[in-house]
């Protein structure tokens, strides 16, 4: 900083340079601040309006949701879960009838992590559809696990015991079979061993089927805000 | 003759001193995010927020900042305004935001922003300054939009997402991949290069001319 010095001919006091680092800092900090609060009600609701879109998608005939963690042995109805709390989504239809559940799942793909949702209907053991939420897989490629439609909709009626399989393109023949993806083999197995791992995760947890957690009063209204 | 001026400094980072092509700065970005047209616009006009934001607060404040700390000072206002940008693209643009991913905030960290506020920004009015940031960010932009357009032509056979050609197009996957970037990059360069040696050269052909001629 010598030449710095020298440019200046008479170099300021400490305090002076110590002074606008500290007034920069507090002005970026409340501006920062200011930004924060003001986005953060559109960002969360954004989220909470994503998650709810993908429910629906996920379980065909839905349109109430609440969630439920597994707490003391038992699924119970919550209407916060915890951070990083495991959790699933109940589905319901219109008159509150028990249709699915919404489970996510997470896992390492080709490039980062995949985060999933997919609609698993408890009483045939099937999974009835699969969303991805987040994934930086390759353009073009890896992409397609969310952007082919053909890819997708090998998710709407899939057993998932005694797991799910993903076979070469075009040689799906069982109704656990998933035909992968050609050219992004990595990503459609990841898709794949997700959710068998999270089905594995959750098959002790979740209740015998017909014995699923009514829909809560107050968590009715959740689902139905569009 | 101040009209020129401020035009002048807003032409030249478009085109004679473009920030990519001619000064090869801001290379992270310009390789990273330019798989598609889309989000090498989404980059390029959150570069230019941040770049004419701190562009204009330095300008105003080249006089109070002490030499000893600009350089800090500088880094703590392109920061503030990344962290704008990218709490805001959240809000209202959450896709494109999830596309472009850990590169919003790393646009602290392109040279291209830094290097006008030192080389530009803190020794000329705040005038020049936003005219200047708003070339240089045009230029960024639109290197960024000529790689991007190539990229997810060529390699997904799309423009913004439209289809361009039948079925029977064989996309070039390594084009959307990262050689892609440089490959591209590398050919754009090439023809900047040529097109400079060329107006050198004819420049020096008008010169040669000239002279015979008397």
């Amino acid at each position: 900083m010598s030449s710095d010095a020298n440019r200046q001919p008479a170099a300021p006091s400490s305090l002076r340079l110590v002074m606008t680092l500290a007034i920069a800092g507090l002005v970026s900090g409340i501006a920062i601040i200011g930004i924060y609060e003001s986005t953060l009600p559109t960002i969360t609701a954004n989220k909470a309006r994503e998650l709810r879109e993908a429910v629906f998608k996920v379980l065909p005939g839905v349109s109430r949701m609440q969630a439920l963690v597994y707490r003391d042995g038992r699924i119970v109805v919550v209407p916060e879960p915890e951070k990083d709390e495991p959790v699933v989504y109940g589905g319901y239809d219109e008159q509150g009838e028990f249709v699915g559940y919404a489970m996510p799942g997470a896992g390492p793909g080709f490039q980062d992590t995949i985060a999933l949702l997919y609609g698993y209907l408890p009483r045939d053991k099937k999974v009835v559809g699969m969303e991805i939420l987040e994934s930086r897989e390759t353009p073009g490629l890896g992409d397609k696990i969310y952007k082919d439609a053909d890819f997708v909709a090998e998710f709407s009626a899939l057993s998932v015991e005694p797991e799910i399989v993903a076979v070469k393109k075009g040689t799906a023949t069982l109704d656990n079979h998933v035909d992968a993806i050609t050219g992004a083999t990595i990503s459609a197995k990841a898709v794949v061993r997700i959710i068998n791992e999270t089905h594995v995760a959750w098959a002790e947890q979740l209740p015998a089927p017909g014995t699923e957690p009514p829909l809560a009063g107050d968590a009715a209204d959740s689902g139905t805000g569009q | 003759m101040k009209k020129n001026e401020s035009y002048e400094e807003l032409v030249k980072g478009i085109w004679r001193d473009n920030p990519v092509f001619v000064q090869v700065l801001g290379m992270c970005p310009m390789l990273a995010v330019t798989n598609s047209a889309i989000n090498a616009i989404a980059m390029g006009m959150a570069s230019m927020f941040v770049l004419v934001g701190s562009s204009f607060l330095v300008s105003t404040f080249r006089h109070v900042i002490p030499k000893q700390v600009r350089i800090s000072c500088f880094i703590i206002i392109i920061a503030t305004f990344v962290t704008i940008a990218d709490y805001t693209l959240l809000a209202l643009v959450p896709k494109v935001h999830k596309e472009l991913g850990a590169f919003i905030p790393l646009i602290v960290a392109n040279c291209l922003i830094l290097g006008r506020q030192e080389a530009f920004a803190s020794r000329y009015p705040t005038k020049l300054a936003v005219m200047d940031a708003l070339g240089m960010a045009g230029g960024f932009l639109l290197a960024l939009l000529s790689l991007g357009a190539v990229r997810e032509i060529l390699g997904d056979g799309a423009l913004f997402g439209v289809r361009l050609f039948s079925e029977n197009f064989e996309p070039w996957i390594v084009m959307i991949l990262p050689p892609g970037g440089f490959l591209t990059l590398g050919v754009i360069l090439l023809f900047f290069n040529w097109f400079k040696y060329k107006k050198d050269e004819f420049l020096a052909d008008v010169a040669e001319a000239e002279r015979s001629g008397n």
